[in-house]
């Protein structure tokens, strides 16, 4: 298989849950007022409409909000989707958590519990958004550029490794022996920051405090980039729609071309899978899309590095027909959450299932059945232990 | 209130309940049939569910950032391995309604701007049922696997928590009440200063920050604190609005609630301002006799013969299994280590010599085989309420009647149905008696707690975003 094209093959579709949507001056169209915004209740119906409108992955912005948005609050993204965990059945629930001001080894244990709260329904969006902002709120010395993308990696490596650290069965309940643990399936992961590392070098010892998540390991998602050698998905943005395909088709070959092949034969996907970031303005109620826009803008404008879609349910489902067949997934983030929600559930995605572009609904599954990768073994296991 | 009144202490004649959902210890049963996970989500809410039908105040769960070790490696025999507490907590909001979320979390290796952010993000998904238990480190040990490492020394902890929380109350103190529009047609999401920047300077922080949340339905997270050295102590009366106290035992108890109004007095706060719960186990039946036979049970799973051995090897710091269980302790003195580390267990490598030629007496003179000098020192004599539902209810009554505790933190030997017999037989009778609510008194922490509102940590200097 090429791995630039997949006709026929459905994808996956993912909300972005944040505020009250993507454009700055969402919560002026947001069907409550400002102070409900941040609390569970908010959380549970967002997370709910979303998951019964069809959607396979919610994903939960995190850090400052940046000064160009109307809206000054946010809470923690870990927290919310694992709030979101148990009230769900079958979404997907990727925070986006932060990897340069943030401890590794409390990420690590975080996100592993968050697999457990969810029943293996759990991600990471990788963030190295790398503020002044956030360095002086911990008190660090500002990274940017390439450094960022060193403590990002190192980030992800810990975690992976603390993943591992407790190898699948290595809690036993042997009472004969007495012993709850096996502990030859225990591991130090010993992790050291590499000797040209930019920011402050560290080392955590583990083993984690916290046996193996549910999936073994958390799918990583990050924009294409961030993470070359590291994600299991990658985020792709282009300026204008009409670009995007290209742009998707353009990221595939250049990870095909250094990448190895993931999964073992029920997988024929190279490389890991790729996801379009589209911002979306649709029609409602009777209100043309453009001047729905015309009118937020008004208000705030809004800039966004992210394609954008304005126009009609059906142009858009016939935009992401075509789109998901040379995507793994499509991340849609809602110029306001309240009214586009209500017409991607009501039109774009059930036009989507008759045209057998999405993938079916899958009650339990994890994120990584959904990504068709297989449960892998802890790197500390040796051959054959999985028995 | 009148000042009189606030330097007097007053009794408040009931009992709260919280449970201690312990990950890492010796003193869970996982050796029943009847014993669940310690990592499902099911534990969690079946437990959590159970609590909050008890009208309970609080679900705590503790803290590891390092897994225990037994002679080098990580130790094999009790129960290991727990989930983050703040991702649970927040998993659990969404599933109960009244019950508080108690989540310790460390000081020495948390940044305050990020622990005080999702502390109030945990505070507002909970609609106000969030709280802290503030608990510090000091050891490399742990350290090891933090970025900041052991950098902190042992005289200072008490000094860096401190600076920690008070940052964290500017923190959660920083929006000013109705800062978030609540109508619709609003011309702006906040008004203007809604936050205000909190920097803090110190010896071990540096903090700049402008916090995005306002304030929670109980203001801020309720504070818990379990520190018992005279510095713990002070800590607490200055900070704290509940102390985790390991003093369950009624005379104990009476003299640590007296100690601890005075430092409240001496630290400018009213006599009733912090609340004591003490850690607790009960084993309780329908009579006395069962309630013994249980506590047997109970003990026999916990301390079988490999822990027992065990535990004298952590502070013998060397391998003892030749010795037999039922035989004496072992003659040969301790391996005395070069470090002082804690090593996640109660070892102290100076003092391991003389603690062992103690216990070789203590066990000689008493006739004890190491499984039951290893149960006689592990049992938890001092915090184990055994017996009847009715016998115990009157004994908790008398607690309650001279405002010896406020109430007890119970740590269930049995996960998930450990809280099953409290729920059913033993909350009724102290309901009967008058001493333990029928029903929660408010939808926040602080309100079920009876504690007063917050005053705001500093004053109102708005600054321009």
């Amino acid at each position: 298989m090429s791995g630039n094209s997949r006709p026929g093959r459905p994808g996956f579709l993912a909300l972005e849950l944040d505020g009250d949507g993507a454009h700055p001056a969402a919560w002026r169209k947001a069907r409550h007022a400002p102070d409900e915004l941040l609390n569970g209740a908010r959380i549970r119906s967002t997370v709910l409409a979303a998951e019964s409108a069809g959607f396979q992955v919610a994903t939960f912005a995190d850090g400052p909000v940046s000064s160009g948005r109307d809206v000054a609050g946010r809470l923690n993204a870990l927290q919310r989707a694992a709030f979101a965990g148990p009230v769900t059945s079958s979404i997907v629930l990727v925070p986006e958590v932060d990897t340069v001001y943030t401890e590794p080894f409390h990420v690590s244990t975080q996100l592993a519990s968050l697999d457990y709260v969810s029943g293996g329904r759990a991600g990471w969006l990788v963030a190295a958004s790398g503020s002044t902002e956030e360095a002086a709120a911990v008190g660090r010395s500002f990274a940017e550029g390439a450094a960022l993308a060193q403590e990002a990696a190192a980030s992800v490596e810990v975690s992976r490794r603390l993943w591992d650290s407790w190898e699948d069965g290595a809690v036993i309940r042997d009472v004969a022996t007495g012993r709850y643990l096996d502990v030859d399936k225990l591991h130090y992961v010993d992790f050291e920051t590499p000797s040209d590392f930019a920011g402050p070098g560290y080392s955590v010892k583990g083993p984690s405090i916290i046996p193996r998540p549910l999936q073994g390991q958390l799918p990583v998602v990050a924009q294409a980039g961030l993470l070359p050698s590291d994600a299991d998905v990658v985020l792709v943005s282009a300026p204008t729609t009409s670009l995007l395909a290209a742009e998707v088709a353009e990221v595939r070959r250049a990870i095909a071309g250094g990448g190895a092949v993931v999964g073992g034969g029920a997988v024929d996907r190279i490389g890991p899978a790729v996801v379009a970031e589209l911002d979306v303005v649709l029609d409602s109620r009777g209100q043309s899309a453009s001047a729905r826009l015309a009118e937020l803008d008004a208000f705030t404008p809004w800039s966004s590095s992210r394609a954008r879609f304005v126009g009609t349910a059906a142009e858009l489902a016939g935009f992401l027909a075509g789109l998901l067949a040379v995507a793994d997934g499509v991340r849609l983030h809602p110029a306001v959450l309240d009214v586009e929600l209500e017409e991607l559930a009501q039109l774009v995605l059930p036009e989507l299932r008759r045209r057998g572009a999405l993938k079916p609904f899958a009650q339990g599954g994890t994120f990584r059945e959904l990504l068709g990768l297989e449960r892998p073994l802890s790197r500390y296991a040796s051959p054959g232990s999985e028995n | 209130m009148t000042q009189h009144n606030r330097a007097k202490f007053q009794p408040s004649g009931k009992i709260q309940f919280g449970i201690f959902f312990q990950g890492v210890n010796s003193g869970t049963i996982w050796k029943a049939p009847e014993s669940g996970s310690q990592t499902d989500f099911e534990s969690f809410r079946r437990i959590a569910q159970t609590a909050e039908r008890g009208l309970f105040a609080a679900f705590f769960l503790g803290e590891g950032l390092r897994l225990r070790e037994h002679l080098g490696r990580p130790h094999a025999l009790d129960v290991a391995g727990r989930p983050d507490a703040q991702t649970m907590l927040a998993a659990l909001a969404s599933v109960t309604s009244n019950i508080g979320l108690v989540a310790t979390q460390n000081t020495t290796y948390n940044d305050p701007a990020d622990l005080a952010h999702r502390l109030a993000s945990l505070d507002l998904l909970s609609g106000g049922r969030a709280a802290w238990n503030v608990v510090t480190t000091d050891n490399a040990w742990t350290g090891a696997n933090f970025r900041r490492g052991g950098y902190l020394d042992h005289a200072d902890r008490y000094v860096h928590a401190e600076a920690f929380v008070e940052t964290a109350k500017r923190i959660w103190d920083s929006w000013e009440d109705g800062a978030v529009s609540s109508s619709v047609t609003a011309d702006s999401w906040a008004g203007p200063g809604h936050a205000r920047r909190v920097h803090h300077s110190g010896q071990h922080y540096s903090v700049d920050v402008t916090p995005r949340l306002p304030r929670s339905a109980q203001y801020r997270p309720v504070l818990f604190q379990a520190g018992d050295s005279p510095e713990g102590r002070d800590f607490a009366a200055r900070q704290a609005d509940v102390i985790f106290s390991a003093h369950p035992k009624f005379d104990d108890a009476v003299e640590f609630r007296a100690d601890i109004v005075s430092r409240s007095l001496a630290a400018g706060r009213g006599a009733n301002d912090v609340q004591i719960m003490p850690a607790s186990e009960f084993i309780l039946a329908a009579t006395y006799e069962e309630a013994r036979e249980k506590k047997e049970w109970v003990r026999s799973l916990q301390i079988g013969p490999q822990q027992a051995v065990a535990y004298l090897e952590q502070f013998w710091g060397r391998e003892l299994s030749a010795y037999d269980p039922d035989g004496p302790l072992p003659e040969i003195d301790p391996v005395v280590e070069e470090t002082s580390e804690t090593r996640g267990s109660g070892f102290h490598g100076a003092k391991a010599r003389q603690l062992a030629e103690q216990w070789r007496a203590e066990a000689k003179e008493k006739g004890l085989s190491i499984r039951q000098f290893v149960s006689s020192r592990t049992s938890r004599v001092d915090s184990t309420f055994t017996g009847s539902y009715a016998a115990v209810a009157d004994t908790l009554a008398e607690y309650a009647r001279v405002g010896a505790v406020d109430g007890f933190n119970i740590s269930p030997w049995l996960i998930p149905t450990g809280l099953d017999d409290i729920v059913n037989h033993l909350v009724p009778e102290l309901q009967e008696r008058g001493v333990y609510p029928t029903e929660y008194v408010g939808s926040t922490l602080r309100e079920n707690l009876g504690l007063a509102t917050p005053v705001r940590s500093e004053p109102l200097v708005p600054v321009q975003l």
